[in-house]
């Protein structure tokens, strides 16, 4: 009887634990500044939080893809290329779990940068797209000059993508899933080679799609 | 007390099985463990947890009449990769390259093909360091 008692209690003790997880909000991550702003004559300080800046690229169906093709959406954003031995087939075998999930959601987009559009050319990223059994418009293939999707990744994503001819294959990245709220804001990373971060991830996109945008808009 | 003298009985009979193994049966098991940890380090990334491979990029490692049908080339694909050819796995064909893996020595090839060759609904049996060897000589 008394351990019954102790399981109980456990049992209470867990979901007490799960209850206060349920009501968690995404955190907005990146650098931040504070800025003094004049509002009707007054001395207001707002947070300016860090975000996305424009780009441009061209998706696997050789359409120009910018920030404004994302406008209204929640994206995930990664870095890989097609010929990566490493952690890409894994990165990607998570990531179709999350396409096939979201695949019916109309505000929710993948975004995929290749870090070697010198063999990644359209053609090869539309047949990499059909091999890997993805169409239609929410997971893009991106490719573009090599210069801009090093900025992006290592200044705006802030996760390392380099070339080193000693890494496998010839690149140095890591498998890092950033989520972006609609606001253009990182609100999340998560380890895309382990299947429970991602599944984490999942939990989240929901929230942030559940979230109201009350927060100030830039 | 009833409980005692079963669970001593359980002990008693798992002893008495583990002794009776065959040497057969020994090295198959050593060679099965030791591959089934480098193919988690070498393989698993592309091949998956369960030899399910990715879509029609990478091939499942669950054909087994193509693994019984290639028993002999199976060394020198995991040893030299797979670069321009395509190969018809659950009737798909797969063109992609796969890595060469010069670091493996032939002992480690055998343990790894002999986890694959043995896992995911296959059942080949121990493939020998032997066989990998003499295996390897003929590849091209």
């Amino acid at each position: 009887m008394k351990k019954l008692a102790g399981a109980f209690f456990l049992l209470l003790v867990f979901t007490a634990c799960k209850f206060k997880a349920n009501e968690s909000k995404l955190p907005i991550l990146g650098q931040r500044q504070a800025v003094t702003k004049t509002v009707n004559g007054k001395q207001v300080v707002d947070t300016v939080y860090q975000t996305i800046p424009d780009f441009k690229f061209v998706n696997q169906y050789g359409d120009t893809i910018t920030q404004k093709s994302l406008k209204g959406n929640i994206y995930v954003a990664d870095f890989f290329f097609t010929t990566c031995p490493s952690i890409c087939p894994i990165m990607h075998r998570n990531m179709l779990k999350v396409y096939n999930d979201f695949k019916n959601v109309p505000d929710f987009k993948i975004i995929s940068h290749t870090i070697d559009p010198k063999h990644d050319s359209v053609a090869v990223l539309k047949k990499y797209a059909d091999k890997l059994g993805i169409s239609g418009n929410n997971w893009w293939l991106l490719q573009g000059k090599k210069e801009d999707t090093y900025t992006l990744g290592q200044k705006h994503y802030l996760v390392a993508v380099m070339q080193d001819n000693g890494a496998p294959g010839g690149y140095v990245h890591q498998g890092w899933f950033v989520l972006v709220d609609k606001q253009r804001r990182i609100r999340g990373y998560y380890d895309g080679t382990k299947e429970e971060e991602v599944a984490k991830m999942m939990d989240d996109i929901k929230t942030l799609r559940g979230e109201v945008n009350t927060e100030i808009a830039q | 007390m009833k409980l005692k003298v079963i669970g001593g009985i359980v002990v008693l009979l798992s002893v008495l099985i583990a002794a009776c193994q065959s040497d057969a049966d020994q090295e198959f098991k050593r060679y099965y463990t030791g591959g089934a940890a480098i193919y988690k380090q070498k393989c698993q990334n592309c091949h998956g947890n369960n030899g399910e491979g990715l879509t029609s990029l990478i091939p499942p490692l669950t054909d087994t009449t193509f693994l019984k049908k290639n028993k002999n080339y199976l060394a020198c694909i995991v040893r030299n990769g797979i670069n321009e050819r395509v190969l018809t796995i659950n009737s798909k064909a797969y063109e992609g390259p796969m890595p060469a893996n010069t670091d493996l020595a032939p002992i480690q090839i055998a343990k790894v093909l002999t986890f694959v060759t043995n896992s995911f609904g296959n059942k080949q049996g121990v493939i020998t360091v032997d066989v990998v060897e003499k295996d390897l000589e003929g590849c091209q």
